[in-house]
Parts: structure tokens; C-alpha cells; sequence
């Protein structure tokens, strides 16, 4: 332990895991720890006695069956097909140790009525979401979206896509409130209706992400990895491994020790101190759950976000038996400012016994009574057998780290997939080690003999 | 990473692929027993594993070819940090220890303990007791390695067997060499090969080093993995190769997914 690193991590989230491996692949000497005996922090997905434990600090129940059968993701994220995690993943060879499946369908609510956000653009001019007059608009929306040509003027239709708000868009094909929904918050997936005003390349990026990402596999946008998401920190986290990074689990923090100017100069743990020329970790080392504590001034509340892990003996209802799902309850639809969405997964997934299917119900919490807010989504569960609700905060750097030399991440946010992570990912590199991050293909195979 | 849907015409020996995963205290030489299975290698002094954890290696058994799919621990197990990942469908484990460290034995008895708790239950477990050569007469280390009849390596054109060692290379030990004798043995053969037939375990003595040993700890392992088991569960619909195997069939429900299809004529290449 005499040895002084380039980076110490804290907390094996994804975040960190990815920023790990890519670090410890350009060469960089990382000491990663996290205060748990398992990989993931919040990432993590539990096995039954783990997630009994954490909500109930009591034993399963034994009809529920096999312990090892069970990988209970913590947060509600799948990946976008065609998304920049899928990217990292292949572009880092990571996707050698990891198998994924496709989520089987997409719904919205619309109406009181779940629906089948439809596939291509093909299909939503045929679903029952739309009338006659409107699929014609709706149309003309879509193949605006396909023709359109960074450098071809005729195909904008005159919109400009760096300056035109999306409202303006919608005004200029037409298109009715639940089309907007529609487009809005189950394509483009944006948690609010604040989008409707700042300009319309966000949205169009977004609805161009779900279509190809649609496009790839079929069934839905998402795919998701065998034995939860849990998975993909310990990916990461190998590859971190295999450039020469160093893990130590079960690792409590017990200081971060900081020189009179406030600089970062190392982590005690053990009575030990371990030093870096930088810090690396999830907001939970830099916090209580209040978010006050030892560097408070690190981190902000951006806001809460309350997820329940339901387990039911069924799948959706009205979801068509998907062993596979995700559900978008769009604001406007029940009164809310932020949507409420659904995630399940099953068996096929290999995160749960058989005939046992896991629902994910979550949103960002804007009342005191944040399970109630929860209802509309949990109401469309049909029995639950049985319920976690916890309230989490979604924390922020407060700084960039460029004076302390610590570089906090972003909580996971309430979003239905990674690219906010990879978001993050890419602005703590470009804090932590000042340039833009590329993505290299790994052409070393990783040492691998093949036989031609 | 899955098996294209079906080859067109399949080869008869089609290759059964087995995830195989090595366990053991640091430094006791797991590299090394891989490099000298797969690349007939040996590097004295061998750096801790950096950049190479996934080596594959074929071995014919009769009518049959064995991919070994070979996960190294990639220094995770230095603070008992490994992943349940790397378990996840293992077919077959290595558990070496190093016969000139006694304390690297009972590390490899809870390595064992933890395979029968975390991994797949009908998996195949070997006890290797790595370094026979440093507890040889150093005139008995031309010892060459005798692949039995059973395998053939047909990656490699030079068989795997070894190739007489530099002199000056040392014994497979970070602490360079010494005078190799039966005095710096610490395990006796009969103590850990007791502890592997109560634990149902195959038991090699080997030197990564010479060679020793090494070829015979893979190919017993091929013999005892139900072959015919996971060419049945692979077959299967969305069965993947490998991966998938080895847990009593395919995985119910719709294929998986291959995200470097993008750069299918690449992998095409290793997909078998």
C-alpha cells in the first residue's frame, strides 16, 4: 500500500467502472475501492438475501425460490440499442464477457389505455394511437425526420434545428397534443415538457437514437444484459483488471484526506493512507444520505427520484404476456410534471425464478408523499406480491475538481437508459484528464489465440 | 460471442466450447500453466497478468474438439475482489497452488469452497500444485511433457511439448532461482492429492516451467466435462455458445443478441 496511484476510485457503480477500465487501458495506474463486498454500488443487482436484507433486514420468503436465481437491479435502466453504452461496450471489448436479450415491447399510456408504442415510423401511421387526419401529419413528421440532411437546406423544410423550439415544430406539422406525447416522451423520452421550448436538435437527436436503435433488433429500442445490470460494472470493472487496476472490495473509506489548501492527497482506509494525484467517486463517499457531511461542498441535490421494486407472479397486464417491458406513463397524462415509468424484466433474463416477473416503477419525486405519486404506475401492476420503495437522491458535483482534484459523478438519474451515464462519463474525463474522450477500438484482442 | 444460428454444413467436429476459469493465490503461477498449455511458452520472472486474461486454446478428444475458453483472475483475486462474472457458467476450473508454499494450499481449499458455493453445480474442478520443478534434482528436469494420446493440439504445429529451458531462466518463481531440491517442497503429493479425492477434485502435480504435467490437467478435465450435454444445450434455440451451456439448456425465450454484429466478417473469424 505504499504505492501511489494516478487515480483512486470510490464505489464500483457503473460510472466509476467505466471510467476505471478506460483509465487503466490508457495506461493510467488506478486503485479502485468500494465499502461493499460486492461490485456495483448502486448499479449493483441483488440475489434474494442481499435485497431482503437491504429493505427488510429480514430473511426471503422460500416460495420465491433459489437465491441464485435472482439479480435484482436497484435502478430501472435498459440499453439503448443503438445507444453510446453499446458503443462503449463494444468499442472496449467489454461485450466478450457479457450477453444481452432484447426487451420484448414498448407501451405508453394513453387515455386510461396501454398501447404499443409502435416500431417504425411505418407502424405509427398505422397504430390505433392516431386518427386518420393526424397519421397523414404524423407521416409528414417522420419522413421530415428521415430526409432531413445537416447540408442539404430543401430537406429542413425551414427549421432550423439549432434554433427552432420543438413547439414550433410540432405547430408546423400539426400535430395534435397526444402525438406529442407521443413523439415527446415514449421516442424521445424526455422525463418533462420542458424540451417543448429550447431548441429541436435535442429532440430530433433523440427520436433519430430511438429509431435506429428500433431499427436494430426489432422488438423494442432496448436490450438488456443476462443477470441484470449488475453485470455491466463487473465488465468494465475486468477490464480495468486486465490493464493492471487494482480492486479491493469491502474497502470502508474512512477519511478523505485533503492537504491545507483543501487539495486532494489521498483516502484512509484501515488506518491506512493510500495517495493519488486524483479522486474519483460516486457522491455517496462524499455525503450522507441527507447529502450533508464531510465534503457537502462537494456535491448538490439536484433532486429526488423514489423507484419501487415490485415482484409479481405475472406479467404486465395488457402488455401482450411480454416477459419484457417497458411502460411510459406520460405526465400530461396523469397530472404530473415528470413521467412515471415502468420496467420489467423475468426469468429470460435470467434475474429471477421462473413464472416470477420484476417491475420497476419509478419517477421524480415532486411531493412529500412520494409513494402515492407512484400509484398510477403501481395500479397497472395488477397483484403485487411484494413491494420495496425507497427515495433516493440525485446528486451533483458542485465543482468541476479542477482545484481539489476530486471528481465526483452524477447519481443515476431517472431516465430509462445509460446515456446520461455516458454523459457523465465523458464530462469526468474531459475534467479529470482534460481532453475529449475517444473511444479506441481495443486491437489487441486481449491476448487471444484463435485457430483460424 | 453466440453461435451463428447453424452452420450450413457442419463439420463433424464441430468445437464444443467450455469456459474454464483459473483460481489461486498470487504468484503461484496461473499464467504461466495457461501460457504453457496454449502458446508452449514459459517467461521466468512473468509480470503479474496485465493485458492478456482470455486466452483460448483447442485440444482434440477423440472424434470431439474442445474450445477452451480460459478466464485468468486478472490480479481481481489479489484482495479477494474476483466478480461473480467470472464464474457465471464456468464448465471447468483450475485451482493452483504452489508446492514450495503451504500457506497457497489452504487458499486453494477455500477457492475450492467458494467454486462449490458461487458457480455452476456440476462444474469440473482441478487441483494443480504448480512448481514441480523447484522441488526437483535439477538432473531430472527434462522431464518433457507427454500428451497423451487423446489430444492434439491443432493450433500449434510444434506439439505441446516442452521445449528444453534456458538455464538461466528461473524456476517458475518470483524469488529467482535455487537450488532445486526436495527440501523446499512444503505440500506433499499425498497430502493435497488426499484433499482433492475427498472433494471429488482432479489432481495434477505440474511445472509450468518444463512443462510437466500441464497438457494432462486439460486434457483429464475434457474427459470429464459432459461434452455431449452442452453440444445439446449450445444447439438449442438462442443457445449461445459457451456461455449459455452447461446450465441444463438453453436459456428459455428468444435469442440473444450480438452487438458486434456490425463487424460480423471480423468475428466470423473466431466464432467457430
Amino acid at each position: 500500500m505504499d504505492e501511489e496511484y494516478d487515480f483512486i476510485i470510490l464505489g464500483t457503480g457503473l460510472t466509476e467502472c467505466v471510467l476505471s477500465g478506460l483509465l487503466s487501458v490508457e495506461g493510467k495506474k488506478v486503485l479502485h475501492m468500494d465499502r461493499n463486498d460486492y461490485y456495483g454500488a448502486e448499479s449493483a443487482s441483488l440475489n434474494l438475501t442481499q435485497l431482503y436484507k437491504r429493505f427488510r433486514n429480514s430473511e426471503p420468503p422460500a416460495e420465491l425460490g433459489r437465491d441464485r436465481d435472482y439479480a435484482v437491479d436497484l435502478i430501472p435502466k435498459f440499453m439503448m440499442a443503438n445507444g453510446e453504452m453499446t458503443r462503449m461496450l463494444v468499442h472496449t471489448d467489454v461485450t466478450r464477457y457479457l450477453e444481452f436479450k432484447q426487451i420484448a415491447g414498448s407501451y405508453v399510456l394513453r387515455d386510461g389505455r396501454i398501447a404499443k408504442v409502435p416500431s417504425t415510423e411505418m407502424e405509427a401511421v398505422r397504430s390505433s394511437l392516431m386518427g386518420l387526419f393526424e397519421k397523414r401529419r404524423a407521416k409528414k413528421f417522420f419522413e421530415w425526420v428521415q430526409n432531413y440532411r445537416e447540408d442539404d437546406l430543401a430537406t429542413h423544410q425551414g427549421v432550423d434545428l439549432d434554433k427552432t423550439p420543438m413547439k414550433d415544430v410540432y405547430y408546423k406539422f400539426g400535430l395534435e397534443a397526444g402525438t406529442q406525447d407521443f413523439i415527446g416522451h415514449a421516442m424521445s423520452l424526455h422525463l418533462d415538457d420542458t424540451y417543448m421550448t429550447r431548441p429541436a436538435r435535442e429532440t430530433y437527436d433523440r427520436i433519430v437514437l430511438y429509431t435506429s436503435s428500433m431499427a436494430r433488433y426489432g422488438k423494442s429500442p432496448y436490450i438488456y444484459p443476462l443477470y441484470g445490470l449488475g453485470e455491466l460494472p463487473q465488465g468494465f470493472a475486468r477490464l480495468s483488471a486486465i490493464y493492471g487496476g487494482t480492486y479491493m472490495l469491502d474497502k470502508p473509506v474512512e477519511e478523505i484526506v485533503y492537504d491545507d489548501k483543501g487539495k486532494f492527497v489521498g483516502v484512509k482506509s484501515g488506518g491506512e493512507t493510500v495517495k493519488a494525484a486524483k479522486v474519483i467517486g460516486d457522491p455517496s463517499y462524499f455525503s450522507d444520505e441527507s447529502g450533508k457531511g464531510k465534503g457537502e461542498d462537494k456535491i448538490f441535490l439536484e433532486g429526488r427520484v423514489v423507484r419501487a421494486i415490485c415482484i409479481l407472479k405475472h406479467p404486465i397486464p395488457n402488455t401482450d404476456d411480454s416477459d419484457s417491458v417497458q411502460l411510459i406513463i406520460p405526465q400530461n397524462q396523469v397530472g404530473r410534471k415528470h413521467d412515471i415509468y415502468i420496467a420489467e424484466v423475468s426469468s429470460t433474463h435470467n434475474v429471477c425464478a421462473k413464472d416470477v416477473y420484476i417491475a420497476m416503477v419509478s419517477t421524480v419525486v415532486e411531493t412529500n408523499d412520494p409513494e402515492a405519486e407512484l400509484e398510477p404506475g403501481l395500479k397497472l401492476l395488477g397483484p403485487i406480491y411484494d413491494k420495496f420503495v425507497e427515495v433516493a437522491p440525485i446528486f451533483s458535483p458542485a465543482s468541476s475538481g479542477s482545484y481539489d482534484n476530486v471528481f465526483v459523478t452524477r447519481s443515476y438519474d431517472s431516465t430509462s437508459h445509460f446515456e446520461t451515464v455516458c454523459d457523465d462519463v465523458k464530462d469526468v474525463w474531459r475534467r479529470a484528464i482534460g481532453s475529449e474522450l475517444v473511444l479506441k477500438k481495443r486491437e489487441d484482442g486481449e491476448g487471444i489465440q484463435e485457430a483460424a | 460471442m453466440s453461435a451463428p444460428a447453424a452452420a450450413p454444413a457442419e463439420a463433424p467436429a464441430r468445437p464444443v466450447q467450455v469456459k474454464l476459469v483459473l483460481l489461486g493465490e498470487s504468484a503461484v503461477g496461473k499464467s504461466s500453466v495457461v501460457l504453457r498449455f496454449c502458446q508452449n511458452d514459459f517467461q521466468a520472472n512473468k509480470e503479474p497478468t496485465i493485458g492478456a486474461a482470455f486466452l483460448t486454446q483447442r485440444c482434440r478428444l477423440e472424434d470431439k474438439v474442445i474450445k477452451f475458453e480460459i478466464w485468468d483472475t486478472a490480479g481481481q483475486e489479489r484482495f479477494r475482489s474476483l466478480s461473480p462474472m467470472y464464474y457465471r457458467n464456468a464448465q471447468a476450473a483450475v485451482v493452483v497452488y504452489d508446492v514450495t508454499k503451504s500457506a497457497s494450499l489452504e487458499q486453494a481449499k477455500t477457492w475450492v469452497k467458494e467454486l462449490q458455493r458461487q458457480a455452476n453445480p456440476n462444474i469440473v474442478i482441478a487441483l494443480a500444485g504448480n512448481k514441480v520443478d523447484l522441488v526437483r534434482p535439477s538432473s531430472d528436469s527434462d522431464e518433457p511433457s507427454t500428451p497423451t494420446s487423446a489430444t492434439s493440439d491443432d493450433d500449434e504445429a510444434d506439439d505441446a511439448t516442452a521445449t528444453p529451458e534456458d538455464d538461466a531462466a528461473e524456476g517458475g518463481d518470483e524469488e529467482g532461482a535455487v537450488a532445486a531440491s526436495e527440501s523446499r517442497r512444503q505440500v506433499s503429493r499425498e497430502e493435497a492429492e488426499e484433499y482433492a479425492k475427498e472433494c471429488g477434485l482432479l489432481f495434477f502435480e505440474t511445472s509450468a516451467k518444463t512443462g510437466e504435467g500441464v497438457v494432462e490437467v486439460f486434457t483429464e478435465i475434457a474427459k470429464k466435462i459432459p461434452l455431449d450435454h452442452i453440444l445439446a444445450s449450445t444447439r438449442g434455440p438462442g443457445g449461445a455458445a459457451g456461455r449459455g451451456a452447461g446450465r441444463g439448456g438453453p436459456a428459455a425465450g428468444g435469442a440473444s443478441v450480438n452487438l458486434n454484429e456490425e463487424e460480423s466478417a471480423k468475428k466470423d473469424a473466431c466464432a467457430c
